[in-house]
């Protein structure tokens, strides 16, 4: 199904057998159009899932299938954000944006119409001819997160994106997220230090814990649903029950 | 540019000249003084810097003394320059290609880097003796003497900066679609691009270093031949003409370098202290 992720019985091992797994049982199933972050304490194993369904690390058991087809190796199926933005520094906004349509061998002038709609959709169309290096973090941001979505996704895997981001800007970003996610409809798995932007942006957020510096590998505590209604504000009782919730299944022991 | 940024520009620029001014006025003063400075520098012994400037006048243009040497600047610049760039252009396609490919496979590294180590510090000087003897005297044994020369920096510079690409442009073109053996082009070389051209840039200043010592060897065009002769004949005017000469042409292949990948990357951030 297009933008599932299935994750089943998933362990990631670096190393040999008597090390402690990175991860290890965690499975975890994502319908198509979720948004679900994964909050956890530093090192309990919550990036390298995501690099494991990006494709950039090979998952040493388990199953691991996004849209109906185990993950081998990245693709453009799965488009990651990445905290330090990995744009390419020698491309302007419009041609890191075309990077992935060009790819997939698209008539050019296609390539430059969807390209264009995409920064506009992001709000850079007057950055479009500028470089990466003279935009502010926020923006770069912004054209990564327009380069993935071009490549029209299954999934999104955003691992910290927002956490180089002073306070103002990353409070921009998320409503700018939410509204992406509302207009394009992808799947979107969501890594994050922060509980209230996990509680703001998910539609689930799941809590992990452990991980290999702990001597036990890092897994699924739980899954909380964030069953808030309307605009959510983070000010709210009820978004505040959520995150004490969290917080305490985050910081309990293990 | 704003008005401030090309007054401040004008500024830097008079300050260089000025500099420049201030030597060839302690030069001046020195040749006329007669001045004996440390390492027992005998400033009596040069050339004034007015008789130099007649001298190089006459070197490019003729019409001052109008023998031999007048106006035989241009043949002599023709010939070095083609050597320069035949060496320097042999040098670059080996070895760009060469350091890119060992800064991306740890097998072409290990294959590589032993034999690029051993032969590395060997000077070009050292190489003379045996060049002359396998190859002999002439425009060939200067080519290949440039070729070694600028062949390592421009290695090691590419080799370096290939592999300082960072692995998330690596990991982002991967995502995006690319496949491993396309990242070399799309991502890897791209990337590598400013340590190449600073590469290139020392492989280039050196190509006319090694130049002079190439064509000191029984060669009788080049700007590197007219200071052997000149220093034959103790014309040590003609000497110092001949390094101005080759100081100019170091320092204008330069800039033309630096500008002509200027205007092939454009605005693009690639070249380190083009503007």
């Amino acid at each position: 199904m297009k933008g599932a992720v299935l994750l089943e019985d998933v362990e990631k091992r670096y190393g040999g057998p008597h090390e402690t797994a990175a991860v290890a049982g965690v499975s975890l199933d994502v319908a198509p159009g979720e948004l679900v972050a994964i909050v956890g304490a530093s090192g309990c194993g919550k990036s390298t899932l995501l690099r494991v369904l990006a494709g950039f690390e090979q998952h040493t058991g388990g199953r691991v299938e996004v849209a109906g087809r185990p993950v081998r190796g990245p693709g453009p199926d799965r488009g990651v954000v990445f905290q330090d933005y990995g744009l390419f520094p020698w491309l302007s906004v419009a041609e890191n944006v075309r990077f992935g349509l060009r790819r997939r061998g698209l008539p050019r002038a296609e390539v430059r119409e969807r390209a264009a709609a995409m920064v506009e959709t992001v709000g850079l169309t007057r950055f479009a001819d500028r470089f990466p290096g003279e935009l502010s973090g926020g923006m770069q941001q912004r054209v990564a997160i327009a380069r993935v979505l071009a490549n029209d996704p299954a999934v999104l895997l955003m691992d910290e994106p927002f956490g180089a981001l002073d306070a103002l800007t990353r409070t921009q970003m998320q409503h700018e997220l939410r509204r992406l996610h509302v207009e394009t409809g992808t799947t979107v798995l969501f890594v994050t230090h922060s509980i209230e932007e996990a509680v703001y942006l998910a539609h689930r957020v799941v809590v992990m814990t452990g991980g290999a510096s702990h001597g036990v590998p890092g897994s699924v505590r739980a899954v909380v649903p964030v069953d808030l209604v309307g605009e959510r504000d983070v000010n709210a009782a009820d978004f505040n029950a959520i995150e004490r919730e969290i917080a305490a299944l985050v910081h309990a022991p293990a | 540019m704003t008005g401030t940024g090309r007054t401040a520009r004008a500024a830097r620029a008079a300050l260089g000249l000025a500099v420049l001014a201030l030597i060839a006025l302690f030069w001046h003063l020195g040749v006329r003084g007669q001045w004996v400075l440390v390492f027992d520098i005998k400033m009596g012994f040069l050339p004034p810097p007015v008789e130099v400037a007649k001298l190089l006048w006459d070197f490019a243009f003729g019409g001052v003394y109008d023998d031999a040497f007048s106006g035989t600047l241009w043949g002599h610049l023709g010939s070095s320059t083609l050597r320069v760039l035949a060496g320097f252009g042999l040098a670059a396609a080996l070895a760009v290609p060469l350091g890119v490919l060992m800064g991306r496979y740890p097998l072409v590294f290990a294959a590589f880097d032993p034999a690029v180590n051993l032969f590395r510090p060997i000077p070009a000087t050292a190489w003379v003796p045996l060049v002359l003897l396998i190859i002999g005297f002439g425009s060939q044994a200067t080519i290949f003497l440039i070729t070694l020369s600028a062949f390592f920096p421009i290695l090691l510079n590419t080799l370096a900066a290939t592999r300082e690409v960072p692995p998330r442009l690596v990991e982002a073109a991967r995502m995006l679609g690319t496949s491993r053996p396309g990242v070399l082009f799309e991502v890897v070389v791209p990337a590598a691009v400013p340590g190449i051209v600073s590469g290139l840039r020392i492989g280039l200043g050196l190509a006319w270093v090694i130049l002079v010592l190439g064509e000191s060897n029984g060669i009788d065009s080049g700007l590197g031949s007219v200071i052997t002769l000149a220093r034959e004949q103790v014309r040590t005017d003609r000497v110092v003409v001949g390094m101005i000469c080759i100081g100019l042409a170091g320092y204008l292949s330069d800039r033309l370098l630096v500008l002509g990948l200027g205007g092939l990357f454009g605005r693009r951030p690639l070249v380190r202290g083009a503007r």
